[in-house]
């Protein structure tokens, strides 16, 4: 039984002490305070396509406790509670996300701008993730824009129905796997299609992202149209943050919350009580702020040049 | 047969796919962090031998193929129905051309094969790496070349033709690789 060794090298595992210390002084020269919040909550995200980890309750008296997917929540209450410009570097767990750029248990660093917009907030990413990856140089892509320039339709165009992106998605895939909706077929696009063009593109900031895609970004107007502002970084074709122009709004937070559990009722999954003490906190007053959270694991997959996450972990899923 | 889902979905894992059996080759797990999640698998369809690409939603699910890999020992054909028998349970199975393939040329009797069984059936007949064959024709070799390592060919007992040195004669058998179709030695002695 060889398991018991480690999946990363020692030399990745000096790389990733490397980046830590790295990061830490980046934000401690920014004034950005460091925090940590519980990994294990009462309460959970409401996305469809997050799967959180459960842990029962010791007694039947005890309600089951979930791992978080993401530090967002209880990094939010801090803010409320006015804990200023926040970072984090925590693990975060998804079940079932297992592959060459996914393993259940992850390492997630997310910050938070007070007052920044999202496209403040992507100069910082560009700049962190520059500084990290030696990396100079990077562009921005609206979501429609990049999706006609690659496959010439813009998604966000009314014109687009479900019909014809089935046929896109037909044309370049011969076969598309049946039940998806819009943003499933979109996601379908996105991954097969469009993110490969950006293998050789170095760093891009896709933003404006479908309303349907908004997650808890706010909605702006670009254009005279409604898109979410939200952002994702790629490097080299692999997505590597996702940041929003943070929904301070608590009634749109709620209406957002009971539509992800619409959706969990058609797709058959459970459906999640929405955060109360999230919701609380946003009741009370998020102060208007930016936030992003980025995966650690990934961007020393691509410092160091390997195409497997586990091989920058010190023990990967199998192991673990 | 059961059914798997695409977290089961193993290299190897033999699952059925548009009614053909096929074998998992590769399972890659793709989602953005805010959207679906997709299975990116590469099967090899293992009647056509042929690599389908297809995209799966995360959780979808294929029936299991009943398909298992048996050695078999070859006995004699007909010229339609190639037949080999279990040397345990004295069981015999025919295969017909398709399932044969190319391995037609390397069946020799009593010598053990890999079969692949679906429902029961020889779906391919897989040759051992090495075989020891008797060379039915050759040219005599000619005297001089032998220090250059000329080559002539040589027709085998099964039929295969490769290319043997030029000292090698009529009526000696010699070891072939199977998988290049060269030729690797003369045959150890019994």
């Amino acid at each position: 039984m060889s398991d018991w060794r480690p999946s990363a090298s020692l030399d990745a595992l000096a790389a990733r002490a490397a980046t830590l210390q790295h990061l830490r002084a980046f934000f401690a020269a920014r004034g950005v305070m460091e925090v940590e919040t519980p990994l294990v909550s009462l309460g959970t995200v409401t996305d469809p396509a997050i799967d959180a980890l459960i842990l029962d309750g010791a007694t039947l008296d005890d309600p089951p406790r979930f791992l978080q997917t993401s530090p967002e929540y209880a990094m939010k209450r801090l803010i409320a509670a006015g804990a200023g410009d926040i970072f984090q570097v925590a693990r975060a767990f998804r079940q079932g996300e297992y592959g060459r750029r996914h393993n259940p248990e992850f390492t997630l660093l997310e910050w938070y701008r007070l007052g920044w917009d999202h496209a403040t907030l992507i100069r910082e990413v560009a700049e962190l993730v520059g500084e990290l990856l030696g990396r100079s140089g990077w562009q921005i892509w609206p979501y429609g824009s990049l999706f006609q320039h690659v496959l010439d339709v813009d998604p966000l165009s009314d014109e687009v129905d479900d019909a014809h992106l089935w046929a896109l998605a037909e044309s370049h895939l011969e076969h598309v796997p049946i039940g998806l909706d819009r943003d499933g077929l979109l996601d379908l696009l996105m991954t097969h299609c469009v993110e490969p063009t950006l293998s050789d593109a170095g760093v891009v900031f896709v933003t404006d992202f479908p309303v349907s895609q908004s997650a808890l970004a706010r909605l702006i107007t670009v254009q005279g149209r409604r898109v979410a502002a939200r952002f994702e970084c790629y490097v080299d074709g692999v997505e590597l943050a996702n940041g929003y122009w943070e929904q301070s709004d608590a009634s749109a937070l709620r209406t957002r919350f009971a539509s992800d559990n619409a959706v969990r009722r058609r797709r058959g999954l459970d459906e999640r009580l929405p955060d109360q003490r999230l919701l609380a906190a946003q009741d009370s007053g998020l102060p208007d702020c930016a936030g992003v959270a980025l995966g650690i694991d990934r961007l020393l997959a691509l410092r160091l040049g390997v195409d497997n996450v586990s091989e920058v972990m010190s023990f990967d899923w199998l192991r673990a | 047969m059961p059914n798997f889902s695409t977290n089961e979905f193993k290299p190897g894992l033999k699952v059925m796919l548009d009614s053909e059996p096929c074998s998992i080759l590769e399972n890659e797990f793709v989602k953005p962090g805010k959207g679906q999640a997709f299975n990116r698998v590469k099967l090899r369809n293992l009647k056509s031998g042929r690599v389908w690409e297809r995209t799966f939603k995360s959780g979808d699910s294929l029936e299991g193929a009943d398909v298992m890999d048996v050695d078999l020992e070859y006995s004699y054909t007909d010229g339609e129905f190639w037949y080999f028998m279990d040397p345990s349970t004295y069981e015999q199975f025919s295969a017909d051309r398709d399932a044969v393939g190319d391995t037609g040329k390397w069946l020799k009797e009593q010598e053990r094969y890999e079969i692949t069984l679906y429902n029961g059936s020889p779906l391919a007949v897989t040759p051992p790496n090495f075989i020891e064959l008797e060379i039915t024709e050759t040219d005599p070799g000619l005297k001089g070349d032998t220090a250059q390592g000329g080559s002539k060919p040589a027709t085998l007992s099964t039929g295969a033709v490769v290319r043997v040195p030029l000292f090698i004669t009529e009526g000696e058998s010699i070891r072939v690789d199977t998988r290049t179709g060269e030729y690797v030695s003369r045959a150890s002695k019994n």
